[in-house]
């Protein structure tokens, strides 16, 4: 009971995901499935960013490699070596985490501006040199042959199987996210983010930390995107680094607020939604971006705490909840 | 001698901002560091602080060469330091603040020992009952008592105080100066940058007088108020320094 109501933050937050997960499995309707499938997706994305952007304030415009490269390793060892898929889900995750761990060496010295604009030319050299890449395909990508899914009873229920293991790994996700925010390692991330020298005169080792942040924020959609992609069951450079898709993280961590665990989560689920109406609608389905752009302008300019900062910095009774 | 510095220099470019300082300080007393404005003694902290790399010379802390340090690793070794333009973590809560430095400071602590050595501590310096308030939303006077809770909480054996007194009125004046001296009783060696004169005259042991980055005097409080070098260059006027000591009273 006692450690139940200390962690308040993350009960609201896995229960949150819990009931999210539970719509399309009450329902048992594949259309409810797809759609949670989204939403779900785009919030262990935005809570995996919100490790990096959130906690240490490092801006990653390029988050979206992490996922293309984990679809495109765990692809190849589903296509080309025949791994099982947990096998497959945990080698993309880690290709993801390897990376994040060499580019945090090299490239998380710089900051603000410039560490923003080296993770756009990170994703962009990363789909050229993919494009190239003959073992995964070049331009053509890789697909794997329909069979694939008897191994897991058949496509309809290896689809259920994606469904599930998307709510272990995003509840995972949260928890984690959790456990960043609350320990004496997160609190080394926020010292970096509120002032990164005078975080190292007292003693945090902001190179190391940093570099395992982003280690942290690039395993998961490594691993979502070795998911995304054996559902998908295709995959091609251009669908795997779409730069757009790094936006749209940032935009849900933003709208969120960034630096809470509950944020990203609301964040993910409100602008899915919003998403949703706008592709479907007959007046907006063009200008879809540029409304996610507008929203973007408009939280940096009045809300930059986001949703659940402002409620926190205006309520501050609700701060043990809304973690 | 906790901390040995020798033929220490220091240039940006052209500008010479530390021209070959020497000095030792032993342990447990407080060193006053006073100078003209843009006399080095900020770059002085930043050089041994790890901050900048020294140009020439050694920096040794505690017997161990530490002239290439990086200044987290000075935090671990146990050197820390307030800054003369306060950096609290704003958006950060006083306590967690303070928490970073017992966190990451010479003892590695756990949250949970870091929460209440950073609860003792906040109490030491009066701000107990601001522990839950966002940093920045203290005043100035608070946001340097933060910044020597800060320090104080990473239990150093060597503080470099940038300084404190800058800005706070006569009263807030008084109340540093006796967190110092206490600060003292607990084994902790001090250096102290202050234009405070009668405060520095006051709380030092020992005072060194930097002038265009050249050490130009050493000694008691007495013997640097009469020192016609640093009256001088620093001082100007004779009769202000003998203005300045009757302060003290």
């Amino acid at each position: 009971m006692k450690t139940w109501r200390k962690h308040l933050g993350l009960v609201v937050s896995l229960g949150f995901v819990l009931l999210l997960a539970l719509y399309p499995i009450v329902t048992g309707r594949d259309i409810n499935r797809e759609t949670t499938f989204t939403i779900l997706m785009s919030i262990a994305l935005a809570s995996s960013l919100n490790i990096l952007l959130g906690y240490s304030g490092y801006v990653s415009f390029g988050h979206v490699v992490f996922f293309g490269l984990g679809g495109y390793v765990g692809m190849y060892f589903l296509s080309v070596h025949g791994w099982p898929l947990w096998s497959a889900l945990l080698a993309g995750g880690l290709a993801s985490g390897i990376l994040a761990f060499l580019l945090g060496k090299a490239i998380l010295r710089l900051r603000g501006a410039y560490f923003a604009l080296a993770t756009i030319g990170i994703n962009e050299a990363m789909k050229a040199f993919i494009n190239n890449f003959q073992p995964f395909g070049g331009p053509i990508g890789m697909s794997l042959n329909f069979s694939v899914y008897n191994d897991y009873g058949g496509a309809a229920k290896a689809l259920w199987l994606t469904f599930y293991i998307l709510v272990a790994v995003t509840l995972i996700t949260v928890t984690v996210s959790y456990l960043v925010r609350t320990s004496r390692f997160g609190l080394g991330l926020l010292a970096i983010r509120e002032d990164e020298d005078a975080a190292e005169i007292m003693g945090v080792v902001a190179p190391n930390t940093k570099t395992w942040a982003y280690v942290l924020s690039a395993v998961f959609p490594g691993i979502i995107g070795a998911l995304f992609f054996f559902k998908n069951i295709n995959i091609e450079p251009g669908p795997a680094f779409r730069l757009h898709v790094s936006i749209e993280m940032i935009v849900m961590v933003m709208l969120g607020g960034q630096g809470t665990v509950l944020g990203p989560l609301l964040g993910a689920s409100g602008y899915q939604a919003m998403r949703g109406y706008l592709l479907t609608s007959p007046v907006f389905k063009d200008i879809q971006l540029a409304i996610a752009g507008s929203l973007l302008l408009i939280i940096v300019l009045f809300v930059p705490a986001g949703v659940v900062g402002w409620v926190r910095n205006r309520f501050p009774a609700t701060r043990r909840v809304l973690q | 001698m906790i901390l040995q510095v020798d033929h220490i220099s220091k240039n940006f470019g052209g500008l010479q901002a530390l021209n070959d300082v020497t000095f030792d300080l032993p342990e447990g007393q407080i060193l006053g560091l006073i100078g003209p404005n843009g006399a080095g003694k900020t770059t002085l902290f930043n050089v041994v602080n790890g901050v900048y790399p020294a140009s020439a010379g050694n920096v040794s802390f505690r017997g161990e060469d530490v002239t290439h340090n990086k200044t987290y690793e000075m935090a671990h070794a146990g050197l820390a330091r307030t800054h003369q333009i306060v950096r609290p973590l704003n958006e950060l809560s006083v306590i967690d603040n303070v928490m970073v430095g017992a966190c990451f400071g010479r003892h590695s602590h756990g949250l949970g020992e870091a929460r209440k050595i950073a609860g003792e501590v906040l109490n030491f310096v009066s701000l107990g009952d601001r522990a839950e308030q966002l940093a920045g939303s203290l005043n100035v006077g608070q946001k340097k008592r933060l910044e020597l809770a800060r320090a104080l909480a990473s239990q150093p054996y060597l503080l470099f105080l940038d300084e404190v007194l800058a800005g706070l009125n006569p009263s807030e004046i008084a109340g540093m100066v006796d967190i110092v001296k206490q600060i003292r009783e607990r084994d902790i060696t001090i250096i102290m940058i202050e234009h405070v004169m009668h405060a520095v005259m006051n709380v030092s042991d020992r005072i060194i007088v930097l002038d265009y980055g050249r050490l130009i005097a050493e000694g008691t409080p007495e013997e640097i108020a009469n020192n016609p070098k640093v009256i001088e260059a620093y001082l100007g006027d004779p009769k202000l320094a003998e203005s300045l000591m009757s302060e003290e009273a």
